[in-house]
């Protein structure tokens, strides 16, 4: 009983109060401290204006160079102290007339880029490339410093999103408190009773209840009534689950966050899945759809990580994304070695039953999400939907066909329509539940 | 206390049957042999080829159905000769078609925005930085059409996700929003 620590203890919450006092300083400490360094660069460089430089070059340059890698172009960091600045403005304004010059710096840069063309900027001016040089200029910031106050401080807000468990927890706690007490002052008052000499009546002896249940013959027939319906009722349940995979959530070999890529960052599915719109089967992506972004995405944000997935489990599987597709980051290339990536799949239906993705998906225009569930809240994707037969021809049966906007087929349309005596067909009455659509 | 142990002995086996479901492993099947295909699936395994899988690359040298050769290379040149030289083939009624915004919507939004401003989810989020306006760049069909089939810099070839013709109609679309900005 002792060993329960209090809960509502003040040098907890001190303590508490402390640690996140503490952890609010060093940012504020670092976030002073990053502009001072800055302040001081720009003395020593051109007197650009780095503010309006970050402004110019997320706008201009950002797409192929990087500050801190490389990436189609060259790092820039530091890039006025491999050439002056006349070379550059002349570089920035136009690459291409440079390098047909013969100048040996430019030819070396265009060579050691795999020869890809810089687009020429000849409505930059020399002030505005002043800004941008002042801005690569700068030294790194400190941010790791910044980015763990940030984490730690964040921390205890994201601890009231988990509270429920907490409570749960606690009230478990407590009742279990309560049961162990109840014995205890059960265990007291018998002790109490016994030094005062009161005498507990013993219990006096009865037919034990199970003597009595089986001579009430009414009440065993009515039970085993029960009994038989509830385990039918189970049985039934098992049976009808076998062969269903919903909830299905295998892992996976990259583990591929939709919640990511659909959710946050609102990607189409059907950018990724593209096969869904015009064919049978919606399509793993293959690798090059990931490397379309991923080529220049090589790691996640600091926000984009979870308490339950950290930035640095992210990345990993971005690496498990380039070696798979044999892209060397450092140089900015494919290295020819490949190797398959071996996907589970999810949702197999059985060989007997036909279905197509592009007849829902294109001409049916139902969304993704109808038979695939909130994929864009999905960390793992699992199986939404049960794929029974029941739950198809549920589907078939409330479905309205969209007829407007389809002339080849009105006149069909409006005959059924009349047959049936609606306005609006739904699949089932355009033929939606005959065996042949589906098994054959 | 005997009571408390039969409880308790009650409560482990239901915990024990409960934590036997397991949502990584796929459910029984009844009958297996009506559930799998004896024909090759899409992407399933196979022993039949040496390399173990059902998709095979097809065979050098083969065209598949549909092919239209593109004579434009993929390298500056190639861009530049495109640019000047390559024009849609689309007639009137693809043209300004709903298709091509469509299209637009689902593999370009997110990187070059609604209205092609280059201001897409992604570069809003700073996932994707220095996407251009179509108004601050010199553009043609046929340099669209080029680079939605290569790529160009940072932006990745879509040649396997729009076909052809699919691509031509995104072309149109972009030169409307172009207009529009």
């Amino acid at each position: 009983m002792k060993k329960v620590g209090n809960h509502n203890s003040t040098s907890r919450k001190m303590f508490f109060s402390l640690a996140l006092m503490l952890t609010f300083s060093l940012t504020s400490i670092a976030q002073v401290a990053a502009p001072a360094a800055a302040a001081e660069v720009p003395v020593a460089t051109q007197g650009g204006d780095p503010v309006k430089g970050k402004e110019l070059f997320n706008s201009n340059c950002a797409a192929c160079h990087k500050l801190d890698a490389k990436a189609t172009g060259p790092m820039l960091r530091g890039i006025s102290a491999k050439h002056d600045m006349p070379w550059l403005y002349k570089w920035i304004h136009n690459s291409a007339d440079l390098i047909k010059s013969g100048d040996a710096a430019a030819v070396k840069v265009y060579e050691a880029n795999n020869k890809v063309p810089m687009t020429a900027f000849p409505a930059l001016s020399e002030g505005d490339i002043d800004n941008i040089i002042a801005y690569t200029s700068e030294p790194k910031a400190e941010a790791p410093v910044a980015a763990v106050g940030g984490a730690v401080a964040g921390a205890p807000q994201e601890g009231g999103g988990v509270s429920n468990s907490i409570i749960l927890g606690a009230l478990a706690l407590v009742l279990a408190m309560l049961v162990v007490m109840l014995f205890l002052v059960n265990n007291v008052l018998r002790k109490v009773a016994k030094a005062n000499g009161i005498e507990v009546a013993p219990k006096a002896a009865t037919t034990p209840i199970w003597v009595a249940f089986a001579k009430n013959q009414f009440l065993v027939l009515v039970t085993s009534i029960f009994l038989l319906l509830a385990g039918a009722y189970f049985v039934y349940g098992f049976l009808m689950q076998i062969g269903v995979d919903q909830g299905y959530e295998p892992i996976q070999p990259i583990h591929y966050s939709h919640r990511i890529h659909a959710g946050d960052n609102e990607i189409n599915c059907k950018y990724c899945h593209s096969a869904a719109r015009v064919s049978k089967n919606a399509g793993i992506p293959s690798l090059n759809v990931c490397m379309n972004c991923h080529k220049n995405i090589a790691e996640v944000a600091e926000s984009t990580a979870t308490p339950e997935y950290s930035k640095a489990f992210y990345d990993e599987q971005i690496q498990k994304l380039y070696t798979a597709v044999g892209w060397d980051k450092s140089t900015q290339s494919y290295t020819g070695k490949t190797q398959p990536v071996k996907w589970v799949r999810i949702h197999n239906l059985p060989d007997f039953v036909y279905f197509n993705h592009s007849q829902h998906v294109t001409v049916a225009g139902i969304e993704c999400q109808t038979c695939h569930g909130p994929v864009e809240t999905y960390e793992i994707q699992k199986q939404f939907a049960p794929l029974t037969m029941g739950w198809c021809i549920n589907c078939h049966r409330k479905t309205e066909v969209k007829m407007k906007g389809n002339e080849y087929y009105t006149k069909i349309h409006e005959e059924l329509s009349k047959k049936y005596g609606v306005d609006k067909l739904t699949a089932a009455q355009m033929g939606g539940l005959e065996c042949g659509k589906c098994h054959y | 206390m005997k009571r408390v142990y039969k409880i308790t002995l009650l409560f482990g086996i239901t915990i024990l049957v409960a934590s036997c479901h397991n949502n990584s492993a796929p459910n029984y099947q009844y009958f297996p042999n009506m559930y799998e295909s004896v024909g090759y699936e899409t992407y399933s395994e196979s022993s039949a080829f040496a390399n173990g899988k059902e998709g095979q690359l097809p065979a050098t040298g083969t065209i598949n159905r549909g092919f239209e050769p593109y004579d434009y290379e993929n390298t500056p040149e190639g861009y530049d000769l495109a640019k000047a030289n390559l024009k849609s083939p689309l007639d009137s009624i693809d043209r300004g078609s709903d298709k091509g915004k469509e299209l637009f919507e689902i593999y370009c939004i997110s990187c070059h925005g609604a209205a092609g401003d280059g201001k897409g989810k992604l570069v809003e989020r700073e996932k994707f930085l220095g996407v251009p306006s179509y108004k601050d760049r010199v553009i043609t069909e046929g340099s669209v059409f080029h680079v939605v089939t290569y790529g160009l810099n940072a932006m990745g070839s879509h040649a396997n996700q729009l076909s052809v013709h699919e691509r031509w109609l995104v072309a149109d679309y972009v030169l409307k929003l172009k207009s529009q900005l």
